[in-house]
């Protein structure tokens, strides 16, 4: 990191579906109350990525964007320059398929950018709802909650590691949710996902950082909220 | 019931009944009548729209945004040369028009509000003199198609009927996209400004970014698509028509954006024969559209509702309150959709400086969007306790579907 983290939203024109600003607005928030400066840098899909960001955001999308996306990431390459430069990548529903090996878009296979050791094909029905589940131990976050809209299954590659195992919701396949590897991590939900999920907005921040603690601040609120929504799911 | 008699006698039977459920939906306190009604017709006579409105002329509206108050304002507009049947409660499926065409009798002229996704087969089954596309924008984020998907249908279902008239939204691309199979001759074009562009940045043709420029305009950059010069405007507060006329319209309905709606339904009427001026004052009648806008006095509260259902009418509901404390409310029940992510595709700051309180279903998903938009804020548990906590005066109430009818519920009890 520079003096000043650099948080890129990659494509808001092609992956913006479910209110993804609100993981960027978030995380830039989080970091100030930290006193780390932070600046937004929202790229449009015609423009070239920079490859020197700290933090990526990949947003949802429909099928034609997320197929278009995924066309333009491949030949920009910045993504992939970043990702092997150990940037952070947070990606969400479509920008998570796209990260893995293949994804299934307006019926037919596509290429993603194999940044994850993942693919991804149509479910038997589309899986909507609240998401929830114990996250994997090794990240040390309490339980993850979120909302989920998407036709897809992920199947999860050796390389990579499960976000979470699931007890409401769907997922990736019922099982698990999400996946990460090294600074990249992907998941289903959206609430956004960092609004329901102040801790894992920190993993972020501290991955891209690299301290291996933050001040806490005051979460009053994001605290009111995870508790209403996990207590509706029975939790 | 002589007017009837034309009717082939199921659907005269299917029309009387329908009428009959309806009235005892009401008497029942069971629900305004405007959907049972219907449903009970058109399982006696699945053609009874159809037939329902045969010999009429039809205005259908249509979009994701505004399509209750246009309707209203075009049906008080068109309602300048005779009576005029509408579905003024909002039921605008086919099981709405259905009944809202039979309670009405007959009548030469219809106005109806559509739902998006059911445009195509209202057109196949009423012949409309002309449709009016308003918008088309993301809407229930769990449920709504697609809005590239939705204009693709809206402009498959246009070209089928190429005599029909559409009156159609220059500024919104996805309307234009729609419009664009259908012959150039049978449209007109309004222009009323639109806050809201974040579902119209790739061109639905090619792909291709949407350039914007600061005066309204706007193209695709791979030329498949641009903006065409609109025959009807509003600027300035002013509407101007084809003829390079302009007309100043008093609306007791707040906000640009109803001027806008005003302009469309005047552009809609002026193809049944209305004259804009005297189409005009009518539309200064109206003053609140299903409890939308309605003022309520309570405890020395000038309350003011305001339903706001998606992210563009939420932009559009800031502009039309006033400066003055500002009440929101969020439920995500089936109507209203069950994501509340979209909290995120709204700038709220333009209530900073206001007394903001929260309440609904919903209120700490709306805590944590404030908090992060640095809009102070307090939560309320309850609309009294709202009412209670504001200092008399104007009241601003903004809530989405079913917060708003709980609200309208509340203040209906009391008064």
């Amino acid at each position: 990191m520079s003096s000043e983290l650099q948080i890129v939203w990659v494509y808001p024109d092609l992956l913006s579906t479910y209110g993804d600003r609100g993981n960027m607005l978030i995380l830039q928030r989080r970091a100030q109350a930290r006193g780390i400066p932070a600046a937004t840098v929202e790229v449009r899909s015609d423009q070239p990525l920079p490859s020197q960001g700290d933090i990526y955001l990949l947003g949802g999308g429909e099928d034609g964007p997320q197929a278009l996306a995924a066309q333009r990431l491949i030949a920009d390459g910045a993504l992939r320059r970043a990702a092997g430069n150990r940037s952070v990548i947070f990606a969400v529903c479509a920008g998570y398929q796209l990260l893995g090996g293949s994804f299934y878009a307006k019926g037919e296979r596509c290429t993603g950018l194999d940044l994850l050791d993942l693919t991804s094909d149509r479910g038997p029905s589309r899986a909507v709802g609240e998401l929830a589940g114990d996250v994997d131990p090794g990240l040390g976050l309490p339980p993850l909650t979120g909302f989920e809209n998407h036709g897809g299954r992920t199947h999860l590659g050796p390389g990579v590691k499960p976000l979470v195992h699931v007890t409401t919701g769907v997922g990736n396949d019922g099982v698990t949710e999400g996946a990460w590897s090294n600074t990249i991590l992907g998941t289903y939900a959206h609430g956004p996902a960092l609004a329901r999920n102040p801790a894992l907005a920190d993993l972020l921040l501290r991955w891209a950082t690299g301290e291996d603690r933050l001040e806490p601040i005051d979460d009053t609120w994001p605290d009111r909220l995870r508790a209403e929504r996990l207590l509706a799911v029975g939790r | 019931m002589s007017d009837e008699k034309k009717l082939p006698l199921r659907t005269a039977l299917a029309a009387s009944v329908s009428r009959t459920a309806a009235a005892l939906s009401r008497a029942t306190g069971r629900g305004d009548g405007s959907v049972i009604g219907g449903r009970i017709g058109m399982m006696i006579d699945p053609q009874l729209l159809a037939h329902l409105a045969e010999g009429r002329q039809i205005a259908l509206v249509s979009g994701t945004n505004g399509k209750t108050t246009t309707t209203r304002f075009t049906a008080a507009a068109v309602g300048v040369l005779g009576e005029v049947a509408t579905n003024s409660f909002g039921a605008n499926m086919p099981t709405g028009h259905t009944s809202a065409l039979a309670r009405a009798g007959s009548t030469r002229y219809a106005v109806l509000e559509v739902d998006e996704h059911y445009l195509a087969q209202v057109i196949a089954a009423t012949r409309p003199l002309v449709v009016a596309l308003l918008n088309l924008s993301r809407d229930q984020l769990d449920r709504a198609k697609e809005v590239a998907m939705m204009a693709q249908l809206w402009r498959e279902a246009l070209a089928a009927y190429p005599a029909i008239h559409v009156v159609a939204n220059a500024d919104d691309p996805m309307v234009v996209y729609a419009t664009g199979a259908h012959p150039p001759a049978e449209v007109t074009w309004f222009s009323a400004g639109q806050r809201w562009q974040d579902d119209s940045h790739v061109c639905p043709a090619c792909g291709g970014h949407i350039e914007r420029t600061e005066d309204g305009g706007w193209a695709c950059a791979g030329g498949d698509l641009s903006r065409p010069e609109p025959q009807w405007r509003l600027s300035g507060g002013k509407i101007s028509s084809p003829d390079g006329a302009t007309h100043e319209v008093k609306l007791q309905l707040p906000g640009t954006v109803n001027l806008g709606n005003a302009a469309t339904a005047l552009a809609v009427a002026a193809r049944f024969g209305v004259k804009p001026e005297d189409a005009g004052p009518r539309l200064a009648t109206v003053s609140s559209v299903a409890g939308r806008y309605a003022q309520v006095e309570r405890d020395g509260r000038r309350i003011r509702l305001l339903l706001a259902k998606n992210p563009a009418s939420w932009l559009e509901a800031f502009d039309m309150a006033d400066e003055a404390p500002t009440l929101l409310s969020i439920n995500a029940r089936d109507p209203d959709g069950l994501d509340t992510s979209w909290l995120y595709d709204v700038d709220f700051s333009p209530l900073r400086g206001r007394q903001v309180l929260v309440t609904g279903d919903r209120a700490m998903d709306l805590a944590v969007r404030l908090e992060v938009n640095a809009v102070p804020f307090s939560h309320v548990k309850t609309f009294g306790e709202a009412v209670a906590s504001v200092p008399p005066g104007r009241l601003e109430v903004i809530a989405n579907y079913t917060a708003f009818q709980d609200i309208r519920a509340e203040l209906d009890r009391v008064l």
